[in-house]
């Protein structure tokens, strides 16, 4: 089945299966590989990506139902080999230790990165409350969320003073 | 590709839904997909022919209708959770939302297909049981409407007929009601709950409770109704004796299954603590709490 998706910006167009995952069809067809796939069956987040600037799962959605749809993944944070603001957070902070849930938990908050609003870390733990981590036992997650919002939030800050 | 094979469909209406689904008897209807996509690779569904409604703009209506709040089935968690509408003329169902499950589910999950899948352990069975929704249908022989005490069987059973798609569902605005509280516990928030209540009641000017009803999260083989509240609490000036009184009743009923999470009697604990708990949020009662009052 034809199924036509922007990803990153970039169009694409496959003849699918419709059982085929979009989760599958981000690894396999568009050999984005970015996006890791834990659970498989919408427990672990760790392939979220972003439909139409939204979080969800990659692996609870065919790819066939992503037709003429939006799509954002973890290849598409970084610009001009320049780190995006969440991700530089995650390296300060150590928010990650073997990485397998990192591109999830990006994607998870990148839709609050770019809203520009200063959370507490209740909000934030609430955020990333679907999503799994083995290693890091969460703290320094909360912690790189915590810098890169507040940055976000800081710069929108200072652009409103000087507009 | 952890799925097995099936035919899929785009429908481009309700009726023509309907008609594929109704030609095939071991076709389905596709929504969010956020309990069927799991279903599928873990392969404990294998249907032939998917029927993919998502794109039905008809069926993602929010409106009033005279007394009731009609919601189509396509409306999305987090549409519920948020809506001005949702939160205005059912806040207990807004509240409600914002448990189901985590923001990426709830940004696919569709209102009409939890109710549909029908889960024990899933919030808006027990909200509609709380409140008294009317569940909206169609099918080739038209349209239904199924009061809700008739729509939920056990272990994901409802009154759905094979062809038959859920459209919508009205809930009685909040002039039917003026109090309301939810509580619910699982081991990690938005996971499938361990127990929960949804409360919905009326107090009079006179601070008497005159109606109230609670639907109950995990509480047996299907989603339920707490039996016996109504008549421990009508017409009583509700205070905290009376909560635990009214629970105490309650739990009498009570029959979860023991699973993983807990045996049978921890998990009748946590249901009836999570209805004590709703209660004194919808009493007033709830010394952390904040106002559930609607009216």
């Amino acid at each position: 089945m034809k199924t036509r998706v922007t990803v990153n910006g970039e169009g694409f167009e496959r003849d699918v299966e419709p059982r085929m995952l979009l989760s599958d069809f981000l690894r396999h067809e568009l050999g984005l590989t970015g996006t890791n796939v834990g659970c498989e069956h919408g427990v672990c987040g760790s392939c979220t990506v972003l439909l139409d600037g939204e979080p969800v799962r990659s692996c609870t959605m065919l790819a066939v139902q992503s037709d003429g749809r939006r799509l954002t993944t973890v290849e598409g944070l970084a610009c001009d080999q320049k780190l995006h603001g969440l991700q530089e957070a995650f390296t300060a902070c150590h928010g990650l230790q073997c990485g397998f849930c990192t591109p999830g938990m990006l994607m998870t908050l990148l839709p609050v990165y770019n809203e520009a609003r200063r959370l507490s870390d209740d909000e934030i733990r609430e955020v990333i409350s679907g999503n799994l981590c083995r290693c890091t036992g969460y703290q320094q997650i909360v912690e790189a969320a915590r810098q890169a919002i507040d940055e976000a939030a800081d710069m929108a800050d200072s652009a409103e003073t000087e507009a | 590709m952890k799925p097995p094979p099936f035919e899929y469909v785009v429908a481009t209406s309700v009726d023509h839904a309907i008609n594929l689904v109704s030609q095939d008897e071991d076709a389905k209807f596709l929504a969010g997909g956020q309990s069927l996509i799991p279903l599928l690779s873990l392969r404990f569904a294998s249907p032939t022919l998917l029927v993919d409604i998502s794109r039905l703009a008809e069926l993602r209506d929010v409106h009033r209708a005279g007394d009731v709040l009609h919601i189509g089935a396509l409306t999305r968690h987090s549409d519920i959770h948020q809506l001005p509408l949702v939160k205005q003329d059912a806040p207990l169902l807004s509240e409600a939302a914002g448990w189901v499950a985590h923001s990426q589910v709830r940004n696919r999950g569709t209102f009409g297909g939890a109710i549909a899948h029908s889960d024990s352990a899933a919030e808006f069975p027990a909200v509609l049981l709380a409140v008294g929704a009317t569940i909206v249908t169609r099918s080739a022989d038209g349209e239904r409407r199924i009061p809700c005490r008739d729509f939920f069987g056990s272990h994901f059973q409802t009154a759905l007929r094979h062809g038959e798609l859920l459209t919508g569902v009205e809930l009685p605005r909040h002039a039917h009601f003026n109090r309301w509280g939810f509580s619910e516990f699982a081991r990690r928030k938005g996971d499938y709950a361990i127990g929960g209540a949804a409360v919905n009641a009326r107090v009079d000017e006179r601070g008497r409770c005159t109606h109230v009803r609670a639907g109950l999260i995990a509480a047996g083989p299907g989603p339920t109704s707490a039996e016996g509240l109504d008549e421990a609490l009508r017409d009583r000036v509700v205070d905290e004796a009376a909560v635990s009184e009214a629970v105490a009743r309650v739990e009498g009923h009570l029959n979860p299954e023991s699973n993983v999470h807990g045996t049978r009697e921890y998990r009748r604990a946590v249901v009836a603590e999570s209805l004590r708990r709703a209660l004194l949020q919808a009493f007033d009662l709830d010394p952390a709490g904040t106002d559930r009052r609607t009216a």
